[in-house]
């Protein structure tokens, strides 16, 4: 049993998976667009917590928060399940693709045995959407990869049932109903606002104002740390910006294709400047990125070079806050 | 970033032949989509990290080796996994798996427990009691 889907790469898994799901139901929705209609641009240092013993940054909204904005702001209806049982969420995954509807899965990536190893980390927030069964194998559409792909019943449980932070649970999500014209406009509206207001946010670890704080502890890092932790968790922060899925500079490529599209489709001329200046700043993220390269390539651990690259870091969010203040003002 | 400027090193990527996707903008200033099949500055990244993932389970088993620490720590460093992880997986409090650490305590656990454990990590209890296997 295969439904008719059409598979479309993206640069990011939850937005591929939205634009995928919505494009299969007649409705061309492009990645950036979901992107910006969710608001999923964001920087956040997220304290306390430790991946791969490291610190963790997000360059975008919590995992599903993009998906939940997008639905809500264009008068999407989402339906979502999540099950304590494997038993259940199979049967349910089942019941979809014998009514030929295509569901959207969270899932975890340690297991995910079509990733290539050195990408396999218990990271729980990963999407995919599955659009049939051919024997015991589900069909899966991973938006992150060029082509489809498929896991066995017992692989694909394993995924939907991984453990740890941000846990599926056997998450499974699909739209069931749709407005009779997607009011993009309105949203697109919206999706801005909330993203200046969240990078804008008057909270030491979140938007401009976490970019600032981070630039702080790499300054700290090589002395507090020592040079062998201070270069993991460089390359780390590196890893968060630029791996799978970001499609470059920390989002902020998508987030420029975003303002491209948006400023087309209102006439408004000012989110297409907007958009170069995204650009160029995408470009900074991706100096840093070089730079920071640099210092864990070499471990060289002068405090000067890690000065220097958290310049970098409060030049850009000084960049960024005058950005984020002329967008809120250019809608 | 110009779409000629879409980086194409050589990454990690190759082995499972994937290209990942990337914005950039061609020559009129218009955004479009260009495959890339890694970066340097990730790659070295990426690489650092898999190598202090091996650094630790080498350690993890010289301790074992030594006497200092259970296979279960071995394991879990060989999964990637920290202790809040491997909790999760077996249903564990954390302060409980810490002490199945413990080599004297790793000696007496049923084999229900370690079953747990076991099935955690895909192998079987003879493989979790003696690490060379």
């Amino acid at each position: 049993m295969e439904i008719d889907f059409t598979h479309h790469q993206s640069a990011h898994c939850e937005n591929g998976v939205v634009s995928n799901l919505m494009k299969h139901n007649g409705f061309s929705v492009s990645e950036p667009m979901v992107f910006g209609i969710g608001s999923g641009l964001l920087f956040c240092y997220i304290p306390l917590l430790k991946v791969n013993h490291a610190p963790v940054i997000t360059y975008r909204a919590l995992p599903g928060h993009i998906f939940k904005k997008f639905a809500k702001r264009t008068g999407v209806k989402m339906k979502r399940e999540k099950f304590k049982n494997p038993k259940e969420a199979k049967a349910r995954l089942d019941e979809n693709l014998e009514k030929n509807n295509p569901v959207g899965l969270q899932v975890g990536v340690y297991n995910l045995v079509y990733f290539p190893d050195e990408y396999r980390f218990h990271f729980n927030a990963h999407n995919m959407v599955v659009y049939g069964k051919e024997g015991n194998r589900y069909l899966i559409s991973d938006p992150v990869m060029e082509d489809v792909t498929s896991l066995s019943e017992k692989e694909l449980e394993k995924v939907r049932f991984a453990k740890g932070a941000f846990s599926p649970k056997g998450h499974m999500y699909y739209p069931i109903s749709f407005p009779e014209k997607l009011e993009l406009e309105t949203a697109i509206v919206k999706g801005i606002k909330d993203t200046c207001k969240a990078m804008l946010a008057p909270v030491s670890f979140v938007g401009v104002k976490g970019i600032h704080k981070i630039a702080g502890l790499i300054r700290k890092w090589p002395k507090k740390k020592g040079v062998k932790t201070a270069n993991h968790y460089l390359g780390q922060v590196v890893r968060m910006q630029e791996e799978i899925g970001t499609g470059g500079g920390g989002f902020r490529y998508i987030y420029a294709a975003f303002l491209q599209e948006a400023g087309k489709l209102l006439g408004n001329e000012k989110l297409i400047e907007l958009s170069k200046e995204m650009t160029e700043i995408g470009d900074l993220w991706r100096d840093f990125a070089l730079e920071a390269s640099r210092i864990y390539k070499n471990r060289s651990a002068q405090t000067d070079s890690y000065n220097k690259v958290a310049d970098q870091l409060d030049h850009i969010a000084n960049l960024e806050k005058v950005f984020f203040k002329k967008l809120k003002k250019a809608i | 970033m110009k779409k000629k400027e879409v980086p194409q090193d050589k990454s990690n990527l190759e082995s499972a032949n994937f290209r990942e996707l990337c914005y950039a903008v061609d020559d009129n200033g218009e955004y479009t989509t260009a495959h890339s099949t890694g970066w340097d500055p990730k790659k070295i990244a990426l690489d650092n990290a898999i190598e202090e993932i091996n650094a630790r389970i080498a350690d993890a088993k010289n301790r074992v080796i030594k006497g200092e620490t259970s296979p279960i720590e071995y394991y879990m460093e060989l999964h990637k996994m920290d202790v809040g992880i491997l909790a999760s997986y077996v249903g564990f409090w954390q302060w409980k798996v810490k002490r199945h650490f413990k080599p004297s305590i790793f000696k007496k656990l049923s084999d229900k427990t370690l079953n747990k454990y076991a099935e955690a990590f895909e192998i079987s209890i003879e493989e979790l009691q003696n690490i060379s296997k």
